[in-house]
């Protein structure tokens, strides 16, 4: 008998000294956390290339400060989101995370799960440096700021090879009615006119900034903000819809399922004459090796040009733990540091979310939108500043369509839209 | 029969039944009790009745969604048990070099749906798939554009999934085949029964477990299917091939919409239980009934 609780104790005192390995050094690291040095995990989707190049500016001057900073690259935005919301259900949070700007972690502000940033944003006045202000407005909840916008990224631009109209002999075109009247010549010599990747969001995505530049952007908000269902059905909106169907015709029949880049690179080589695409394309440009305005010409289409305000913003979800708040708010500071912003920005091709920032690597796409987001008048939101994810997935579902069906008529795509806009998602 | 009979076995399936109520029935009680809030983002407790089954009825996505998932259910099920038994008759005619074409025809069900769907994504793609290929050698008539046509896009699923499948079936019938009496045979030549007639008629109806078998894990197959999906069309052209799996996914994750995708993940469960619950209680139960009798 002795025997056997001589070996259990034996037994006993291994697996105590086992624990004992894991858990002292597992205490001392969180005693040295406790010092000035900061550890911080961040969820984003930054993965391709440039992108990277982004974050790994922020990374560095989040090391430069003494911290260690842990990469969590998930691809593709839903995912990374998915991750995110799951993670601060389950109680194990990331100290930072990003979202678009859009209303896509208002649920989780509601919830109380988000840190608010109001502390450091007031200290150092955000509100005054923030630019243009409607990003305060994308982050403020009840007076108080619970994200921190990093840059701004567009839509509303033609990427167009200057190549193929050389060819054809025809000038670039500036609106969608120009592009229209000389695709005919472009396909006749052997070209695609429109690239277009058919997936739901590079659909819907062309869809609005085919609306922004023919109906303009007053309308469009009383449309999408509003739900405004005369301003819906005053016979502008049907004109879109027509236009968008007679840009559709041009596309090819590889495009179901193409990725925007992969698109783009169609554009690139020649193989296609445009691309409607946000300002990300200008990075697969550069890449290629092309100049703005020699190779290819960036357009924003229209009679009155519009910069859409997307872009992405970090959240930093709730933490028991007081050091993590206080990570949380130095990795606040830092983002918005205009130094850090111009880095960022450049790597990242984006236009920075203040004014004070060195954008002298900027190419001539660069400059246009620069030039053009000083124009308070200029600015435009998009449709998931106002609209929860759910509605413009609704939305997207019914342009998607309206371009892939044929048989789908502008009539009843106008009640299939109407019923989206007042069924209160 | 005695409770105590086979307590060591009972005792030893504790847990996994323990596991299945907490886990299967608690969740199937979770999704429909929030199927009636209007969770967007993070589940809350605001109840607003059926609204969400109201709306989920009137989406023509959905509508797609379930017929594709019928199309698909129909053709991937036949088609597999077809070729399937087709393959494994041929394989059992004693051919030379049997288990390299084995082998050949099960490879596919080794790969991952993933695989499968980008592979027939790059055959089937017009513009540098199967198609260009053949326009390249001169055969400019050549037209296989199902992929991204709307009302084929779904066959082209079908393909893929039942390349992926019949070599699984044929397998399972294979092992069938074997265990067929070699008496049978001897008797069914003596009586000079055509050898297609006897496959049909005498060999077929002795394989039966083994058909109930392939068709339960290949429709098991069908309802989740979604990788596959994802990875040949993502479930475009427009939304022409998405399915009942996907519309649940989206809403969970993409579009924030718990309230919905509760919504459609209980119809997707309530459909599955009016299809099976009737099939399985005759297979299961009544056939071990009157064969116990």
């Amino acid at each position: 008998m002795s025997i056997y609780l001589k070996k259990g104790r034996k037994i006993m005192k291994k697996i105590f000294s086992i624990l004992l390995t894991i858990f002292i050094p597992l205490s001392f690291t969180n005693v040295s956390k406790a010092g000035s040095h900061m550890e911080a995990e961040v969820i984003h989707w930054w993965t391709s290339g440039g992108e990277q190049a982004a974050i790994s500016e922020f990374a560095k001057a989040w090391e430069d400060m003494g911290n260690t900073w842990i990469d969590t690259a998930i691809t593709g935005g839903d995912n990374a989101r998915g991750t995110t919301v799951n993670r601060i259900i389950g109680g194990n949070p990331p100290t930072a995370a990003q979202f678009n700007v859009s209303k896509q972690f208002v649920d989780l502000v509601e919830q109380g799960l988000l840190q608010s940033l109001e502390e450091v944003a007031s200290a150092e006045g955000w509100r005054d440096f923030i630019y243009p202000p409607e990003l305060i407005e994308t982050c403020e909840f009840e007076g108080e700021f619970y994200c921190v916008p990093v840059n701004i990224h567009s839509w509303q631009w033609m990427w167009i090879n200057n190549d193929v109209y050389n060819q054809v002999g025809l000038p670039v075109p500036q609106t969608f009615e120009e592009f229209l009247a000389g695709a005919p010549k472009i396909q006749e010599a052997g070209i695609i006119p429109l690239a277009l990747g058919g997936q739901g969001w590079q659909e819907s995505g062309m869809f609005d900034v085919v609306a922004s530049s023919i109906m303009g952007f007053p309308l469009m908000q009383s449309i999408y903000r509003d739900k405004d269902l005369d301003a819906f059905r005053d016979g502008r909106f049907e004109s879109v819809l027509n236009t968008y169907r007679e840009l559709n015709q041009f596309t090819d029949e590889g495009s179901p399922g193409r990725l925007w880049n992969d698109t783009t690179a169609m554009v690139i080589e020649g193989k296609a004459a445009m691309q409607v695409m946000g300002d990300w394309a200008r990075g697969e440009f550069a890449v290629a090796g092309q100049k703005a305005m020699v190779d290819y010409s960036c357009v924003i289409p229209g009679k009155e040009k519009y910069v859409a305000l997307g872009g992405d913003v970090f959240v930093f979800p709730k933490n028991d733990d007081p050091k993590v708040k206080d990570a949380q708010l130095a990795m606040a500071s830092m983002m918005v540091n205009p130094t850090v912003q111009a880095k960022f920005n450049n790597a990242k091709g984006s236009l920075p979310m203040r004014l004070d920032v060195d954008t002298s690597a900027a190419d001539a796409c660069m400059q246009m939108g620069l030039d053009l987001i000083q124009n308070p008048d200029a600015i435009m939101r998009e449709s998931d500043d106002w609209n929860t994810p759910a509605f413009t997935a609704a939305w997207g579902d019914i342009i998607s369509e309206f371009r892939n069906d044929p048989n789908y008529t502008v009539a009843q795509v106008m009640d299939d839209l109407e019923g989206v806009l007042t069924s209160g998602l | 029969m005695p409770f105590y009979r086979n307590i060591a076995a009972k005792i030893a399936l504790l847990p996994m039944i323990v596991i299945s109520l907490t886990v299967f029935v608690g969740c199937i009680i979770y999704s429909f009790v929030y199927s009636l809030t209007n969770s967007k983002l993070v589940p809350v407790m605001n109840y607003v009745g059926f609204d969400q089954y109201e709306r989920l009825f009137k989406q023509r996505k959905w509508d797609v969604a379930v017929e594709n998932i019928f199309i698909y259910g129909f053709v991937f099920t036949i088609g597999c048990l077809i070729i399937g038994f087709l393959l494994s008759v041929l394989i059992d005619q004693k051919i030379r070099g049997e288990s390299l074409f084995r082998t050949i025809f099960l490879y596919p069900y080794a790969m991952s749906f993933v695989v499968t769907g980008l592979v027939w994504k790059w055959v089937l793609n017009p513009t540098f798939g199967l198609e260009n290929s053949m326009h390249m050698w001169g055969m400019t008539w050549f037209e296989l554009d199902w992929l991204v046509n709307r009302d084929l896009a779904i066959y082209a699923v079908c393909i893929a999934a039942v390349w992926q499948g019949a070599g699984f079936v044929m397998v399972l019938m294979l092992a069938g085949l074997r265990g067929i009496d070699e008496d049978i045979w001897k008797s069914l030549s003596i009586e000079g029964v055509a050898k297609w007639k006897s496959y049909i008629f005498v060999i077929l109806p002795m394989l039966r477990p083994m058909v109930v078998t392939a068709i339960v894990l290949i429709a098991a197959g069908v309802v989740k299917v979604y990788d596959l999906i994802l990875a040949l069309t993502s479930g475009g052209p427009g939304y022409a091939t998405t399915t009942p799996a996907m519309y649940v996914m989206e809403n969970f994750f993409s579009r924030a919409n718990l309230g919905q995708a509760f919504a459609a993940s209980i119809i997707m469960f309530i459909s599955v239980v009016c299809i099976l619950a009737p099939w399985a209680f005759y297979e299961f139960y009544l056939r071990n009934k009157y064969a116990n009798n």
